[in-house]
């Protein structure tokens, strides 16, 4: 199944290595994924996040304000 | 109470020789939980034993090892240095640690719930106090004051937050605990406190909802999810052990240069060196500090080498402490951030409100010491 990742963040160093460390994962597990990085100040503030950067995995927010590790975002993945 | 728990929980564990004992229904612990309390006794034990040895460490190996003479200005320079680098880092890795701990209790999440609504008073002492155990990066000063706003905590409150966050920092108190000893490290945290009380309290008052950029109050915040609810103890040691990964890898460099700097001040620069510019004497110390520390921006790490040197050269507390608040509570980065959100009067306002605040720090304590 087609898993859809957002990684929510104006652009900051952290969003980056949040956005690369969760693509690792996804191909480490080998799923199929769609990824994308929402930097618009509007829609990370309706998804309810105040701490940059932020992960949802199919519209569900799972990481706040931190850049987790890889074992820890491929948990979240599968 | 919690660690003698788990302590006598493990013994017993030993005791019955690792059989599988029936689970207690309704205890707070697991047996992972048990075994993870017991290795962090042992990691405790271990930390406090090897850091009460520094100090004969240190004389061992400058003066039977090297063979230095006692009494000279390399040797007792010497000394300081072997003392203070590891001594530091291991305050600073037990700190962080703790405060990572603490911290995936404290989410934005929560502390907007909780200061949601409050009234102004308590809500500013209570704002500063989160301020201090809630996660923060300046990058997300905009948002989060967004959330703050417009979920209806005042804004004088959400003022108190943002001053604290940054203000008050765990490496800064650390790094001023272990060179400068409890009372420096006492009195900064207590001002800093005071100050982002005060200033947010001031603001407050002042009425200044008109100078907030009017979009921010059009956001739509939607609900958020709080991501610290229901995590287990082993991870939260790992939000812990992240956090020293993180940071003390980051700062170390720092701090093994502070203490170079000092050291060096230490064993060879007279006192008095810096009394004659920023010594008590003159009136126009304290706000010179503060205009030069404004637009400076420097990690509480970064600064706390230069805390040292001018400290050590005999310039007041007052003042010194003073510039260290400037330079790391008031940074012109924060100020572009917030001026998103922020007309330009109510900038002036906060800088003007927070740097008196922090001249008022600087005069009181070179009154007093």
């Amino acid at each position: 199944m087609m898993k859809r990742l957002q990684v929510f963040g104006p652009g900051c160093a952290k969003c980056k290595q949040l956005a690369e460390q969760t693509e690792a994962a996804a191909r480490t597990l080998g799923i199929e994924y769609t990824i994308e990085k929402v930097t618009d100040l509007a829609q990370i503030m309706q998804h309810g996040i105040m701490m940059t950067p932020a992960l949802a995995v199919d519209g569900e927010i799972k990481v706040v304000g931190r850049v987790p590790s890889a074992q820890e975002i491929e948990k979240l993945l599968s | 109470m919690e660690n003698m728990d788990m302590e006598e929980q493990g013994y017993r564990d030993r005791e019955s020789g690792g059989l599988e004992r029936p689970r207690i229904p309704g205890r707070w612990f697991s047996r992972l939980g048990v075994r993870s309390g017991g290795m962090a006794l042992a990691c405790g034990v271990g930390w406090w034993v090897v850091y009460s040895q520094l100090a004969s460490f240190a004389k061992w190996l400058t003066y039977d090892l090297l063979a230095l003479t006692s009494g000279s200005h390399l040797s007792s320079a010497i000394e300081f240095f072997i003392y203070e680098v590891p001594k530091v880092l291991m305050l600073l890795v037990l700190v962080v640690f703790g405060v990572g701990i603490v911290r995936s209790f404290f989410t934005a999440e929560r502390t907007r719930a909780i200061l949601a609504g409050r009234r102004e008073s308590v809500g500013n002492v209570l704002a500063g106090l989160l301020g201090i155990v809630t996660p923060f990066c300046s990058c997300s000063a905009v948002p989060l004051f967004i959330g703050f706003v417009t979920t209806g905590v005042p804004l004088g409150v959400t003022f108190s937050f943002l001053i604290a966050a940054p203000m008050i920092n765990e490496i800064a108190l650390v790094l001023l605990f272990g060179l400068f000893g409890w009372k420096v490290a006492a009195l900064y945290l207590s001002t800093g406190l005071a100050i982002a009380i005060g200033a947010g309290w001031v603001i407050g008052r002042l009425r200044l909802e008109r100078y907030v950029e009017e979009w921010v109050f059009q956001m739509q915040m939607g609900a958020g999810a709080d991501t610290s609810a229901g995590l287990t103890w082993p991870e939260r040691v790992r939000y812990g052990k992240d956090a020293v990964r993180e940071i003390v890898g980051k700062v170390w460099p720092y701090v093994v240069l502070g203490i170079a700097v000092g050291a060096g001040i230490h064993g060879y620069v007279p006192e008095g060196f810096m009394a004659r510019i920023m010594g008590k004497g003159h009136w126009w110390s304290v706000p010179l500090a503060v205009a030069i520390g404004i637009p400076m921006y420097s990690n509480a790490a970064g600064i706390i080498p230069v805390v040292q040197a001018l400290l050590g050269k005999g310039a007041a507390l007052g003042t010194v402490l003073a510039f260290m608040m400037a330079v790391i509570g008031l940074s012109l980065p924060e100020t572009i951030i917030l001026r998103k959100v922020l007309k330009p009067r109510l900038i002036a306002v906060f800088i003007g409100v927070v740097g008196t605040g922090i001249l008022i720090v600087g005069y009181l304590f070179n009154f007093i010491f």
